[in-house]
């Protein structure tokens, strides 16, 4: 890298560089060399550190004023949406925040899969970042239990009750998760101390999923290797800075959008009613973002093999990289697996909606067939794709494409 | 060359099926959801809600006279233990006067204590205090309703999907039963409450209350106060919610165009045409 050598012009900064060399640091991340094609799909990795740096400072207010008991927590949440100063801003900013977290590592996460951004050199940024998503579901779901609604309450008791089907240790488990016999207070206590911490090992991995990141250098929309710093690419500041402040902006607006003229579109209205253990309410449903696992672990009849194959399902995504064996990134090449990318999309909307249905009739039929869909698709469908296909020839830099392109307009002039 | 266009078209003929299959597979599950909701719903009521859209607002009168409905009429069974009487005067809301604050609270009797005598005694309520509860306790609630709890409504309008429409709807939906089904003692027939069933006999007829602001009070009139009353319980900052989120939103448009110009000028030291 070329910032190794960076030498602060002032006499204080030089002498602190020389102790911590954070300016050095920064220096890099400056002129760090992007590839100048990258497109707007690129733009969501700055977008999710936005949420989650949001994330963690709403839920900090929101941790000032909310009380973890099963007697008050309802009420301390509405005691923040009445009486705390802009506190019904600070929770609907925070509550709709995590939808569109979600929203954005699901675009992220599927640009990287289209254009084979976790395929070697950058395995480890893959895997890095699979945790990380793992953790966004674990807090996101914890922090759904915390106002203590019907589908708080239900919703734990649901995934907590999931432990109970591994053999012979099951019920232990799930007794030792609740912290009694049945999900009450103490359960609530230790989700809040965990939703707490989740976020801060999250961050944790995002700087580790940067500087992995930062060591290859970003893939980009052909997918070639490039040479770096060269004409294919542009330094991050102000390049990158500002076309990722512009689309920041963009996504802002959608936020704000939900944020104060939707607030509530995105939750379910029984989570307004206080948790009772004596009513189940008719179906109980997670949040959209985790309705596609949902329909997968309802889908399968038995409930330890259904649990698996919830698992199983984030597991393929992590050994995706070996999976997928073809050695061409970008599916701007791949003309056949570019299909099956946009099968798969549509297979995970369905089971997404699957997810929110009732598990009965067409609808249990359609989810089981989405489901083998999703597995067959990683496991059978890419790794013989990835011999067999006839792949179009590679540019040979960034820049070819766009030459040739410039040179058939002057041709057509 | 041909050969390889060649094998692209079998490749496309190849994958047609799929889509094709995948195509069915998603209409006809929203088919079978479109029957499947439009069986089991009638069509909400409803009316033009002064709160809604992005500049929407409270009528302030029609809170006023909702808050006289809820007193008189729904507040001998249902709770708002999320409300004090300071609110009925807070910004964004009814926005009575604090003398008629006050008024409204000391027409109320709380009970206090202990004193310095160890003793809890009864005083007329403050602003500060919570609306009061006409029932001690859920389960008294509940055995003193034919076994059926009459919910807390301060956040209603948020716990049933499209609320205000659907308590709008509820209460102007009492009807006869059809023929083919029998109600006990106790039950009544509701066209729009799920199963058609509700323990709650018709709260409204036409002039069971008489407005302060001399408002005929008709059975829609009322419900309509009520809902917009609870509408505002349930979100008493939306007025603000709207008023931030409208400057929010125009600020965000402004800054993002100056970001976007800002990006093309400095983008265009790259690459020229774009």
């Amino acid at each position: 890298m070329s910032d190794h050598n960076y030498v602060p012009s002032s006499k204080l900064g030089k002498w602190f560089n020389d102790r911590l060399p954070l300016l050095s640091l920064s220096a890099h991340l400056r002129e760090y060399p992007t590839p100048k094609n990258l497109n707007y799909w690129w733009t969501f990795g700055g977008i999710l550190t936005f949420c989650l740096m949001a994330q963690i400072i709403t839920g900090i207010v929101l941790a000032m004023h909310y009380v973890a008991h099963a007697d008050l927590a309802f009420d301390s949440v509405e005691h923040i949406m009445r009486d705390v100063n802009y506190g019904w801003l600070i929770r609907y900013f925070h509550a709709n925040g995590s939808s569109m977290f979600f929203l954005a590592v699901y675009i992220h996460i599927f640009r990287s899969i289209y254009y084979g951004s976790y395929k070697s050199p950058r395995e480890v940024i893959w895997i890095i970042g699979m945790i990380i998503y793992f953790l966004m579901m674990m807090t996101a779901f914890m922090g759904y239990v915390l106002p203590w609604g019907q589908m708080s309450f239900w919703a734990a008791t649901v995934i907590t009750n999931l432990f109970s089907a591994v053999p012979f240790i099951g019920e232990s488990i799930t007794n030792w998760l609740w912290g009694g016999f049945a999900v009450d207070s103490p359960t609530l206590t230790r989700f809040y101390a965990l939703h707490y911490l989740f976020p801060f090992l999250i961050l944790g991995l995002v700087i580790l999923h940067i500087w992995a990141l930062h060591i290859p250098g970003n893939n980009n929309p052909i997918g070639i290797d490039v040479k770096k710093p060269s004409k294919d690419t542009v330094p991050f500041h102000p390049y990158i800075v500002i076309k990722d402040l512009f689309a920041l902006l963009i996504f802002l607006i959608l936020f704000a959008f939900f944020v104060f003229y939707a607030p509530n579109l995105l939750g379910h209205p029984d989570n307004y009613i206080e948790a009772n253990p004596l009513v189940t309410p008719t179906h109980i449903v997670p949040e959209w973002y985790l309705l596609p696992f949902y329909a997968i672990l309802r889908s399968v009849p038995d409930k330890l093999l259904g649990v698996i194959a919830m698992f199983a399902s984030i597991f393929v995504l992590v050994i995706l990289p070996w999976l997928d064996t073809s050695k061409i990134r970008s599916a701007v090449f791949r003309p056949m697996y570019r299909q099956f990318y946009w099968i798969l999309i549509i297979d995970v909307f369905l089971l997404g909606y699957m997810g929110a249905m009732p598990a009965e009739g067409t609808y249990l039929l359609i989810a089981r067939v989405a489901t083998s869909y999703y597995f067959i698709h990683f496991l059978i469908i890419l790794p013989i794709l990835g011999r067999k296909e006839k792949t179009i020839p590679l540019p040979l830099s960034i820049a070819e494409p766009v030459l040739e392109d410039a040179e058939k307009k002057e041709f057509n002039n | 060359m041909l050969k390889k266009k060649n094998l692209t078209i079998r490749m496309k003929n190849f994958f047609k099926p799929i889509f094709i299959i995948f195509i069915v597979f998603i209409l006809t599950a929203f088919f079978s959801f479109k029957v499947f909701s439009s069986e089991n719903e009638n069509k909400l009521l409803s009316t033009n809600w002064s709160f809604k859209g992005f500049t929407g607002k409270f009528d302030r009168a029609s809170l006023q006279r909702g808050y006289q409905v809820y007193t008189e009429v729904c507040a001998s069974c249902h709770s708002m233990k999320l409300l004090s009487y300071r609110n009925l005067g807070e910004e964004g809301g009814p926005e009575f006067s604090k003398d008629q604050v006050k008024a409204i609270a000391s027409s109320f009797e709380v009970t206090d204590g202990p004193n310095n005598d160890g003793e809890m005694f009864t005083r007329p309520a403050k602003p500060s205090d919570n609306f009061v509860k006409p029932y001690q306790n859920v389960q008294e609630a509940t055995v003193s309703n034919g076994g059926a709890y009459p919910p807390d409504m301060s956040v209603l309008v948020k716990a049933r999907s499209s609320g205000a429409d659907y308590i709008y709807s509820l209460l102007l939906g009492y009807d006869d039963p059809p023929s083919n089904i029998q109600l006990d003692d106790g039950v009544y027939y509701n066209t729009y409450m799920p199963g058609n069933k509700i323990m709650m006999p018709n709260p409204l007829s036409e002039d069971l209350i008489e407005y302060n602001d001399g408002t005929k009070a008709t059975n829609e009139q009322m419900a309509k106060d009520v809902v917009t009353f609870l509408a505002w319980a349930a979100e008493p900052h939306l007025e603000a919610r709207h008023r931030i989120g409208f400057k929010a939103i125009i600020y965000l448009i402004i800054l993002t165009l100056l970001a976007y110009f800002s990006m093309k000028r400095l983008w265009s030291r790259i690459e020229p045409k774009v």
